[in-house]
């Protein structure tokens, strides 16, 4: 941090207002480490007081909680091999607060003028991850009179594909008072890192409220920093809950737990962007439930519980199973549902299990309709055979509801590049006419009718934006409870 | 035919008879597996018999399920919960398959009733022993008992009322056996006998000849029998009347012995007299049981068949007028199931879930003979049959037949013996325990099919899924090399979300590689790792001669190839065309195109071809566990999120920092110290850039795609996992010799003696010139691959050794620092070690099952708890 000065005003102020003697090296030990400030420079014109936190790597990583057994911290808790100790992230800001507290209240007893008065200052973040990049880098400052620099830096240059890191060299420059400058920092910092780790106090509303009292409330970007600030910590929690033993699996495979534990979207994906696509599929679905009679209904791949809760609101609906193969899909459903308040007659119509559509289980069979809600395209095709037999052939609903992605369709999303699919777990998107052949295949192989539907505004050249089809077990079709499997036996009398 | 395990007629003959006692005592039979209901009014003295004649466990008292639910064993109102407990824990005894006796008064049909019900339900013969013991008796032994002093006086006549009405009816209500004993002298009389059930031959043991269905092919039994190395005997006539084996083996018909054929007569006369001399077994089929209705005189319709067998029977009882009533007999003396050889066998004619093996009732008999049914129709209205076999999980092997299919094939442990000999298919016979299949070819189409057979073994089809039982929630497998291995709940259900969601396709998943423990932590100054710690390890546990295998960096990766697309849809199932997988240790495939996999495939088997190693090993499939290189080509999101960001990190905040800080020195600021620990921490952090830069390239396509095969896992009928080491890498250089496209690579390797101070030196020096050149490290294993300590237990199958500046990747960029190496040590192996040994278990029990032509779901089992376990908590730096 630089700032410059004249023979009235000399830049060495800085010193008072940090209360740092420009002529020491000083050192203050924080609880992941050892800060230290120091002055690169201390003259009249220019001054630079410079903060370098030491991070202890080892100590950090031991910290971690959830403790794996062998003595050491859980993969997912803590990353052992760690870009904490170079970076500028939470723990700096942490750091900032402990180091310069009097200077971030704008106190200072020896020059009490001091910290009011507006200066040139000059701000060096040689390694600041940003989740957003350079762009949000100054999306955040500039409403606050920054003039930013932002660099990203590249991950490897030796492999130049690999592009940019989440690292971005920080140079702001402005003229405002040291108070709210330190006060930008805190907050943004970690705001800007938006990291999942080392975040533990209670009262953080209100050192928001502190630190960005004067220019928080004015910020364009408020919403934003609010939520990265506050949402950190219910994440952790969560996180901490749910996701050790896929993030194992991840590690064991040398991929990141992302890759894995995907079945609940964090954020807004490139999904279907108009929520009414949701509801309009929603109603198409309950419309087609509610047709066919169905009082017992199976959820296949109920996510976080959209569908229950709109099944729910209609008692029609006496047996609601949800079942998911994700336990973190079930456990934000059960958390939605707030199934554990439920009036027990109400709790006594839902029930939420683990399954799998490529496994068979007997627990899934005998209900009236089961519905298949945006499942299908997760299945990687070979594994699709598996998952038809395990509805159609072993569960056989009375009615089923399957709907799907139009892959026609997706030229009328704006937002999305031309042959990507909607959204990364998508392991296909089909036309209609691939959808129909597959609908009509496993109709006829099953012993259903199925009909098509549109969902969503039927446009005329590429059709619906998502597809449905309703399938409803032929009352006179062949049982193919065992299709092909043996000979269907020739009367009793006579088989064999 | 009866299944005679009761007497046909119930034995109700009061066991003792009216007037004085006899002295002698009086035998009760009892089936050994039975739910004994005891009859008799309080004070009668049946809570003393069931002392006397039964292990306490194996009776139920309503008086102590009175006490076990109110406090209190005569308080009355608690009567209809005590009785819920008492069905409860009598319906878990009867499930379980152990005789049990109720001890309550069951003078009230209801009562009786419900205890009937009970015993047909889990398939088990209800039995009556009803105590009639004068009333003075029991209110005299009431009196003396403090706790039922008080009784009102109507209670016992009410109950001596009730119990006269029931005797009469006890058979109707449906007790197959009844057993009444009158008054004190002949309740002291009474004697216990357990008798076996007649489906109960675990005794024998054979061996056996098991026959699928004849349906009057006599020529081909006869020449069945004759490969089989039977002699058949004949009367003068020539006609075949018995065959016995010179080794003593034992025949066992499954059932339709008659109908459609030429020679049903024949067949019978045959196999009447093996079965009669004790060299054959025959359970019915539901042809015998629709011919011995007829010759009792029911009315049935002559189809199916049946027509041809009365007319070759007409023939018949011209020159024998007493056949007829003798094949009566003998269908009559059938029973519908047999459990043989200590339970690992069962043979029935449809096929018989596990809950019935050894069981008792007409459920059991006719699923015996006519299977099970959805209670559906077809497209031509005939019932659909249940595909029973698929959710067939027993120990038990069963064979049966009934289903004619081209060929017979084992699923779960079950297989259909009916190859359609009478349609013109083949007459098959499996040798137990040999499970060896022989047969021979029909003579000509005897009858006309209704349909063709169909393609596949009755309830198994291609694509059908795995049951999710067999995976999911807390499990317990059983190894042979290991014993049980548990799963927890939370571990299976993120390996069933990795299996359902990412995983191939099980069929072509015969396996998972398993974790592998590093070797005891050195305490040599700079080293967390170091061989010395490996090579002491193996020696002390008893391990001479261990081998030193360079560890490739790169991603794991197992892969199945097959010779031909025809070999994986016939051994593994897969009908797509493909030709094998190449997967990750979670199951996923490697690439998602899968072209791409084929043509690492393709190479493989080109390279196969060339060694020679498809003869050698006499297989037509590999299963290889190997390295996939670069580790950047499926690691690249861990590389450039976890790795990459630290190093780029580390570049950006140095240069920065060091110039400040020496700006501040040259002030003359006291940052000396400081200022040589961040020249420190920047040599380290690009120390370990360069590091994980070692293992990362650009490829394209397959260009600078590498696999180092480390061993061959198992081919067609055999687990290699025992084969030593420097056998096995010379198939693998050969394999890798023969290939001329650069995909496969070898791996170094070195013998060490660890009792050898000079060869564990060289071993050492290997390594470290190895580490030193920018290697990992290596792997040290035992070099007989399969080795078990002192103690009988499995030793550690390898343990890996890493090098210095690798370490860096996993341990953070400063951990060789003396200060942090100290933290570093107090590492915890055990978790580590013991997560090992028990993936390596089921690893062997997967290879094990699939070499034994296992059931998929028994295969799938290990391989799915070895996904599981993975994610079982241990520190991801070990």
């Amino acid at each position: 941090m630089t700032t410059t000065g004249s023979a009235e005003r000399p830049a060495t102020d800085l010193g008072f207002l940090l209360h740092k003697h420009p002529d020491r090296a000083q050192e203050f030990s924080t609880s992941h480490g050892t800060a230290h400030v120091f002055y690169p420079e201390a003259g009249p014109e220019r001054c630079t007081a410079a903060l370098l936190l030491e991070v202890d790597p080892v100590a950090l990583v031991r910290r971690g909680r959830g403790k794996g057994r062998g003595g050491a911290p859980d993969s997912a808790l803590a990353q052992y091999v760690n870009d904490r100790p170079y970076v500028a992230s939470s723990l700096l800001a942490v750091a900032l607060g402990a180091v310069f507290s009097s200077a971030l209240k704008g106190q200072c007893r020896a020059r009490p003028e001091l910290p009011e008065r507006r200066r040139y200052l000059r701000i060096e973040v040689p390694a600041l991850p940003a989740r957003g990049g350079p762009e949000l880098v100054r999306r955040l400052f500039e409403p606050l009179g920054w003039t930013v620099g932002a660099q990203p830096v590249p991950l490897d240059t030796r492999f130049p594909e690999w592009g940019d890191s989440r690292c971005v060299s920080l140079v702001l420059e402005g003229e405002t008072r040291l108070a709210d400058a330190l006060r930008h920092l805190y907050v943004l910092l970690p705001v800007l890192d938006d990291a999942k780790h080392y975040w533990a106090a209670p009262d953080e509303v209100d050192k928001l409220l502190r630190a960005g009292e004067g220019w928080l409330e004015r910020h364009p970007e408020q919403e934003l920093i609010a939520d990265r600030y506050l949402a950190r910590r219910r994440r952790l929690t969560r996180e901490a809950l749910e996701r050790l033993e896929l993030a194992r699996l991840a590690e064991a495979d040398g991929s990141e737990p992302e890759e894995l534990d995907n079945a609940v979207d964090e954020g807004a994906d490139t999904d279907e962007r108009p929520a009414p696509l949701a509801v309009r599929r929603r109603e198409a679905i309950l419309a087609a439930l509610r047709e066919s009679g169905a009082a017992r209904v199976l959820d296949l791949g109920c996510g976080q519980g959209q569908l229950v809760q709109a099944l729910l609101k209609d008692t029609r609906f006496t047996e609601i199973a949800g079942v998911d193969v994700s336990m973190r899909a079930l456990h934000e459903a059960r958390r939605r549902l707030r199934l554990e308040r439920m009036p027990e007659r109400q709790a006594a119509r839902v029930t939420l299990t683990q399954g799998s559509l490529t496994y068979t289980d007997p627990r899934l069979s005998g209900y009236d309709a089961a519905v298949l809600s945006e499942v299908i395209e997760h299945i990687d095709p070979p594994r699709l055979p598996a998952a038809e037999y395990a509805v159609f052939g072993a569960a056989r609903p009375g009615t089923a509801v399957v709907t799907t992605p139009n892959a026609e369709y997706n030229v009328r999303w704006e937002t999305l590049p031309a042959g990507r699919v909607r959204h990364h777990d998508h392991r296909f998107e089909w036309t209609r006419e691939e959808f129909r052949t597959w609908a009509e295949g496993v109709a006829e192989r099953h012993g259903y009718t199925v009909e098509f539907r549109p969902v969503g505004e039927d446009d005329p050249d590429v059709g619906p934006p998502t597809q449905l089809a309703l399938f409803r077990l032929a009352a006179e079709a062949p049982a193919t409870g065992a299709p092909k499997a043996g000979a269907p036996a020739t009367a009793k009398e006579a088989a064999a | 035919m009866t299944d005679r395990t009761p007497a046909p007629a119930p034995a109700s003959t009061p066991t003792g008879t009216a007037g004085p006692a006899p002295a002698r005592t009086t035998a009760l039979a009892v089936p050994d597996l039975s739910l004994v209901v005891l009859v008799g009014t309080t004070g009668a003295g049946k809570s003393t018999f069931a002392r006397t004649h039964f292990a306490p466990t194996q009776v139920v008292s309503s008086d102590f399920c009175r006490g076990l639910v109110a406090d209190d064993e005569n308080d009355q109102s608690a009567s209809s919960d005590a009785f819920d407990v008492l069905h409860y824990i009598t319906g878990k005894r009867l499930a379980a398959g152990r005789l049990t006796v109720v001890d309550a008064t069951n003078v009230q049909t209801e009562a009786r009733r419900r205890l009937v019900r009970l015993a047909r339900e889990h398939d088990v013969l209800p039995v009556a022993i009803v105590l009639d013991v004068p009333e003075r008796v029991c209110a005299e032994r009431n009196a003396a008992r403090p706790d039922r002093a008080d009784m009102p006086a109507h209670v016992i006549p009410r109950q001596r009322r009730e119990l006269r009405r029931s005797l009469r009816s006890l058979e109707r209500e449906g007790f197959r056996k009844v057993h009444i004993l009158r008054g004190v002298e002949e309740v002291a009389a009474a004697r216990i006998e357990l008798e076996r059930r007649y489906n109960d031959l675990r005794h024998l043991t054979g061996p056996f000849d098991i026959v699928g269905d004849v349906h009057g092919c006599r020529a081909e039994l006869e020449a069945l029998l004759g490969r089989l190395g039977y002699a058949v005997e004949r009367d003068a006539a020539g006609r075949a009347v018995d065959a016995s084996h010179p080794e003593g083996r034992t025949a066992v018909f499954v059932g339709d012995l008659v109908d459609r054929g030429p020679d049903s007569p024949g067949v019978l006369r045959l196999v009447m007299g093996m079965v009669a001399a004790g060299h054959a077994l025959c359970v019915p089929g539901n042809h015998e049981n629709k011919l011995g209705r007829h010759l009792r005189g029911r009315n049935v319709r002559h189809t199916h068949g049946l027509a041809e067998t009365i007319e070759q029977l007409g023939k018949e009882t011209a020159a024998d007028p007493e056949f007829p009533a003798r094949v009566g007999e003998f269908i009559g003396s059938l029973v519908s199931h047999y459990v043989l050889d200590g339970g690992a066998l069962v043979v029935c004619h449809a096929g018989l879930p596990e809950k019935y093996h050894g069981r008792t009732s007409g459920r059991v008999r006719s699923h015996a003979l006519y299977g099970d049914t959805t209670g559906e129709t077809d497209e031509f209205g005939l019932p659909v049959r249940y595909p029973w076999a698929e959710d067939y999980r027993g120990r038990a092997a069963v064979v049966y037949g009934h289903t004619p299919t081209p060929r017979a094939t084992w699923l779960n442990n079950t297989i259909c013996l009916d190859t359609g000999c009478v349609f013109g298919g083949s007459l098959t016979a499996l040798r137990w325990p040999e499970r060896e299949l022989v047969d021979v070819p029909a003579e000509r189409v005897w009858y006309e099919p209704a349909r063709p057979l169909t393609a596949d073994a009755p309830g198994g089809h291609e694509g059908r899924p795995l049951a999710l039982a067999d995976v999911h929630g807390r499990r317990v497998v059983e190894t042979r090399h290991a014993g049980r291995v548990a799963v927890r709940e939370e571990n299976a259900a993120a390996a069933l979300e990795v299996m359902s969601r990412f995983a191939i396709d099980p069929r072509l998943l015969p396996y998972l590689p398993p974790t592998m423990a590093p070797c005891a932590t050195s305490r040599l100054e700079g080293y967390l790792e170091h061989p010395a710690e490996a090579f002491a390890e193996y020696r002390s546990a008893g391990v001479a001669e261990v081998v030193c295998e360079e560890k490739h960096m790169g991603s794991r990766a197992v892969a199945l190839v097959c010779r031909d697309a025809g070999t994986a849809a016939e051994r593994f199932g897969v009908t797509g065309g493909e030709t094998g997988a190449l997967h990750t240790r979670t199951g996923r495939p490697f690439f998602d195109d899968r072209a791409v996999t084929e043509e690492v495939l393709a190479r493989v088997r080109a390279a196969a071809d060339g060694a020679g190693l498809w003869e050698e090993l006499d297989t037509d499939w590999l299963l290889l566990d190997a390295e996939l290189l670069p580790w950047s080509l499926k690691s690249a999101g861990l590389l450039r999120r976890q790795y990459a960001a630290v190093g780029a990190a580390a570049g950006a905040v140095f240069p920065g920092a060091l110039a400040a800080l020496e700006a501040a020195a040259s002030r003359g600021s006291k940052v000396d110290g400081l200022l040589a620990r961040q020249r420190e921490r920047a040599a380290d952090a690009a120390a370990f850039a360069e590091a994980y830069g070692r293992y990362c390239r650009p490829v394209d396509g397959l260009d600078g795609v590498e696999l180092a095969p480390f061993q061959i896992l198992a081919v067609r009928g055999r687990s290699l996992a025992a084969v030593p080491h420097v056998d096995q890498l010379a198939w693998l250089d050969r394999l890798a010799g023969a290939d001329g496209t650069g995909l496969l690579r070898r791996t170094g390797r070195l013998v060490v003696d660890t009792g050898d101070e000079a060869s564990v030196a060289a071993g050492t020096d290997w390594w470290l010139e190895l580490t030193e050149a920018g290697g990992e490290g290596m792997v040290v294993k035992p070099l007989d691959a399969l080795v078990r300590g002192p103690d009988g237990r499995l030793v550690q199958p390898g343990v890996k050794c890493r090098g210095r500046e690798y370490l860096r990747i996993v341990y953070g960029p400063e951990y060789a620092r003396e200060e942090n190496l100290r933290r570093l040590r107090e590492r915890h192996l055990g978790h580590k070690r013991s997560l090992a040994l028990r993936e390596y278990a089921l690893g062997l029990e997967a290879l094990d099952r699939l070499a034994d032509g296992e059931p998929l779901w028994r295969v799938h089992e290990a391989v799915f708890a070895v996904l599981a376990l993975e994610s079982e908590p241990v520190d991801p730096r070990l």
